[in-house]
């Protein structure tokens, strides 16, 4: 254990702890006692940026499975240290929002911690490490934890809903990935991900290259909500505003980047993983752009964002993968660049879209309502929020002097590139890639300006508030004050992050760049010359403010999809459909009809054994062995098939078991020309007192049953029967005709009496060689008497209503 | 000779078993049936004897005892339900009885 791995478990000591602060120490709002742990441990982390910065940084093994191959193995590089910042550094920041956000009197808050810790540890187990199976399991951790935190107001029809839809999806991808990794550990013989990646140049070409690839990608972007699994984000929206900061826009959803950017060196370099990877980053960013505009709750806007701005990351790591397949030099350095902007808009998202929920997280909580058709002129009343809003938004939108824009610069410089690529067949498709990039920052200018402006500006609403706004309190603006100063720090002295985070995650998603002791320098200015990408931003500038001044006339557009296009409807009525479906055919066979459930029975036993007993070539039929055939023995047949075959044709009970019992007759004479006198015994006694029994039923038939009825004839009866009969006769005389060993009658011939000392062959076994069954049978026989005895017993104690009446059956 | 009758003689057994056979199946009425049952345990009898005989063994006296017990228990079980629609009687004084 080393002290990573604490730092892996100390969130989950402390949230089993939560429940305990909150119920011991009520008067001091349970959130104090929880944030010293995200701080202390951001701040475990920052002491880690020079190891990391100089070596491998640091790893430990703790074995757990060893057998398997399963070890609890946690590594700190680059890029698990810009997850770790972000995970515990926005962690501590959305603690201590909540202490504030979270009232301790009305809600539910040691749940809250408890669940919100329990994600911190879980995300911190997927990024740092190094097994892949573990991950997997911190990987479904944090799908269980977000599930529970959604559902935090768990008696809103809507929580429900939003957290039930996010767990089927993540939990989808989730399995998906489990068979990737699977498929990865079968190519490879091992989970470490470095060993893999050190393996991975052997990997291309194998049959479970392209599989492992997809299912380990349905993972993350089921994860990292990318088109078309995006549709659980906005309905998790539902849930507290510090988790849809923390949770669904700063950390758990970029587990999928995380996911992706890890296995870059591992499947990098191929064209299929550049073009999924790329490709559905595109189709989100551009998916969730335009759809953001179509929504009136805050909320629902920041989600579709999120969305837009996760595929932006997801496109720049799909075109950095190319890096791999041009190696390094003047070429490939121009890929490198995507992965330089992925990296460093990884950060800066993080930074501008937690402060924004939180800004939103404001607004709501003193205005009591989220929609912008509501909220108006509040610039006045919240100035702080305001300037943070605006903070937000202009970097989200790309506005210098904010990080986005510098982000936003080298995703178009990356695209631009792109669309310049002599592989992959990028020489037809290529040009989609900056004009996509392009119309979806258009879009992107156009939402952030309504979420700022919307909402602060233009004409205060009073009368269609709950509260009077008035500006938050000051511990509830700590947090995202700290961000969007991020954002202005960021955007002025975007070095301070190259040198000591970026240049050290590149080194961890493109390792076999690198020659040993080398790393990539990042340079990022603000101003670097008239190049396109300038244009193109002073163009999304200026077309986007056209748009959004001309909102109200073209917004309309939106309503002319109808509802039912939608994902989220095919999501429902898929759901739907799979519940009725599944419904339906449980009921189509399910049908509670011991006759139905005879015929799959017998069906499945006839067709199965018929179609294997032919199939395997088992059916031979040799006459060597058979026995003479007397004249008496035909005829006492014949009389035994007419009495068996009359029995489903009588139309009265007393003849059917008058023609059983002279069936039992003949199987008892048919022992007697066997030579089994004990069986022919035994036959005849049970015989009779069956007979009897059945004799004994009828009398408690009920009286409305007793109408006497031909049984109805019915072909699939017939046909089953028929078939059960050829399947079982064939068996025999197969099992005759292929007999393989001498049978052991012989020692029981020869020592029944010199061992157990009886001349009767048949009780010696019964009771000595095979003792063992007879005890058992004769345990049946006993739980079958007392079976019947408390059966009757309680029938007595309380009678059925069918009891009494006519006692007699009508012949 | 002893073994050509008695192989006739078997024959002639199962004939009659399968004779009543028909009976037990045509009826028409209960009553004929039952007597047809009890008529092939008779046969039985008679037929196990035979085959004792022919294959010279006494495994099968034991047999003939129990089957002549058994067909006439059978036969008066059926007569009795026939004849009352119970095989066994309640008895009235139980108290468990209703």
């Amino acid at each position: 254990m080393s002290l990573l791995h604490f730092a892996i478990l100390i969130p989950f000591v402390v949230a089993a702890a939560a429940p305990l602060f909150y119920k011991y120490i009520p008067k001091v709002h349970t959130g104090w006692f929880v944030l010293p742990v995200p701080l202390y441990l951001f701040v475990y982390f920052l002491m880690q940026l020079s190891t990391v910065r100089t070596g491998d940084g640091v790893q430990a093994t703790v074995p757990w499975i060893p057998s398997l191959d399963i070890a609890f193995t946690v590594v700190l590089d680059g890029l698990s240290l810009i997850f770790a910042l972000l995970i515990t550094g926005i962690g501590a920041l959305v603690v201590l929002y909540s202490i504030y956000y979270l009232d301790k009197d009305k809600e539910a808050i040691h749940r809250f911690y408890l669940y919100l810790l329990l994600f911190m540890g879980a995300m911190l187990g997927v990024v740092l490490s190094d097994n892949l199976v573990v991950l997997y399991g911190f990987w479904e951790l944090t799908s269980l934890s977000s599930f529970l935190l959604i559902a935090f107001w768990y008696r809103r029809t809507k929580s429900r809903y939003g957290a039930q839809k996010s767990m089927l999806i993540t939990v989808f991808g989730g399995f998906a990935m489990l068979a990737g990794i699977i498929l990865l550990y079968l190519m490879t013989g091992t989970f470490s991900i470095r060993e893999i990646i050190a393996q991975a140049g052997a990997l291309p070409g194998q049959d479970l290259f392209l599989p492992a690839m997809i299912l380990l990608l349905i993972g993350a972007f089921t994860k990292s909500a990318q088109f078309p699994f995006h549709i659980w984000l906005p309905d998790a929206m539902e849930a507290p505003t510090p988790v849809s900061s923390y949770l669904h826009s700063a950390t758990m959803v970029k587990a999928g980047l995380y996911l992706v950017a890890r296995l870059t060196p591992v499947f990098g370099g191929a064209a299929e993983w550049f073009w999924l990877v790329s490709a559905v980053g595109l189709l989100t960013l551009l998916w969730g752009s335009v759809s953001a505009i179509r929504h009136t709750d805050l909320k629902a806007i920041l989600a579709f964002s999120t969305i837009s701005q996760l595929g932006l990351i997801m496109t720049l790591l799909g075109l950095g993968s190319a890096a791999l397949y041009y190696g390094i030099g003047d070429a490939g350095n121009v890929y490198v660049i995507a992965i330089t902007a992925a990296v460093f808009h990884l950060i800066n998202h993080a930074t501008f879209k937690g402060a924004l929920f939180m800004v939103v997280g404001i607004v709501d909580h003193e205005t009591g309502t989220r929609d912008i058709r509501y909220l108006g002129g509040l610039m006045t009343l919240m100035p702080v929020s305001f300037t943070m809003a605006l903070i937000g938004t202009f970097s989200m939108a790309g506005i210098p002097p904010f990080n986005g824009f510098l982000s936003k610069e080298m995703f178009f410089t990356a695209v631009l590139h792109a669309s310049q690529m002599d592989f992959f067949s990028m020489q037809t498709w290529g040009i989609l890639f900056p004009v996509l990039a392009w119309i979806a920052s258009v879009f992107t200018f156009i939402y952030s300006m309504i979420i700022v402006f919307k909402t602060f500006t233009g004409k205060f609403q009073p009368d269609k508030l709950d509260k009077t706004p008035h500006e938050a309190p000051v511990g509830m603006l700590i947090s995202p004050v700290i961000l969007v100063s991020l954002v202005v720090v960021f955007g002025l002295f975007p070095n301070i992050l190259s040198y000591t985070l970026i240049e050290p995650a590149m080194a961890s998603i493109l390792p076999s760049l690198l020659s040993p002791g080398d790393y990539f320098e990042v340079k990022i200015s603000m101003w670097h010359g008239w190049q396109p990408e300038l244009f193109m931003t002073l163009g999304i500038f200026i077309l986007g403010t056209l748009l959004y001044l001309s909102l109200r006339s073209w917004r309309s557009v939106y309503q002319l999809i109808p509802e039912k296009w939608s994902l989220n409807h095919l999501y429902d009525s898929g759901l739907k459909l799979l519940e009725r479906g599944s419904l339906g055919i449980t009921r189509t066979y399910m049908t509670g009809s011991i006759r139905q459930y005879f015929v799959y029975i017998f069906g499945f036993f006839a067709i199965i054994l018929l179609y294997s007993l032919f199939k395997l070539g088992a059916f031979q039929i040799t006459a060597d062995s058979y026995a003479e055939i007397s004249v008496y023995e035909v005829l006492l047949l014949a009389a035994m098939i007419f009495a068996a075959v009359a029995i489903p044709f009588v139309n009265s009970r007393l003849t059917a078991i008058i023609l059983l019992g002279a069936v039992g007759y003949l199987m008892t004479t048919f022992f007697v020309v066997l030579r089994a006198p004990d069986l022919a015994l035994t036959q005849m006694i049970v015989e009779t007192v069956s007979v009897t029994l059945f004799l004994l039923c009828f009398y408690h038939l009920p009286k409305l049953k007793k109408e006497i009825s031909a049984p109805k004839f019915k072909i699939t009866n017939l046909i089953i029967s028929i078939g059960v009969g050829v399947t079982v006769t064939l068996l025999a005389l197969s099992a005759n005709g292929s007999r393989l060993f001498d049978p052991i009658a012989d020692f029981f011939i020869k020592e029944s009496y010199n061992l157990a000392g009886g001349n009767n062959m048949v009780n010696v076994i019964l009771a000595d060689f095979r003792g063992f069954d007879t005890w058992l049978e004769v345990m049946v026989l006993g739980v079958a008497s007392l079976g019947i005895y408390s059966l009757i017993k309680l029938r007595m104690a309380e009678p059925l209503p069918l009891e009494g009446g006519s006692k007699r059956e009508d012949q | 000779m002893l073994e050509g009758m008695l192989t006739a003689a078997a024959i002639i057994l199962s004939l009659s078993i399968l004779t009543c056979m028909y009976r037990v199946i045509k009826g028409p009425s209960m009553p004929d049936r039952i007597i047809a049952l009890d008529t092939i345990g008779i046969n039985m009898i008679a037929l196990v004897a035979v085959l004792c005989v022919h294959m010279k063994t006494q495994a099968f006296l034991e047999l003939i005892l129990v089957v002549g017990i058994l067909a006439f228990l059978g036969t008066i079980a059926f007569a009795k339900y026939i004849e009352k629609g119970v095989v066994l009687e309640h008895d009235r004084d139980h108290p468990d009885d209703r």
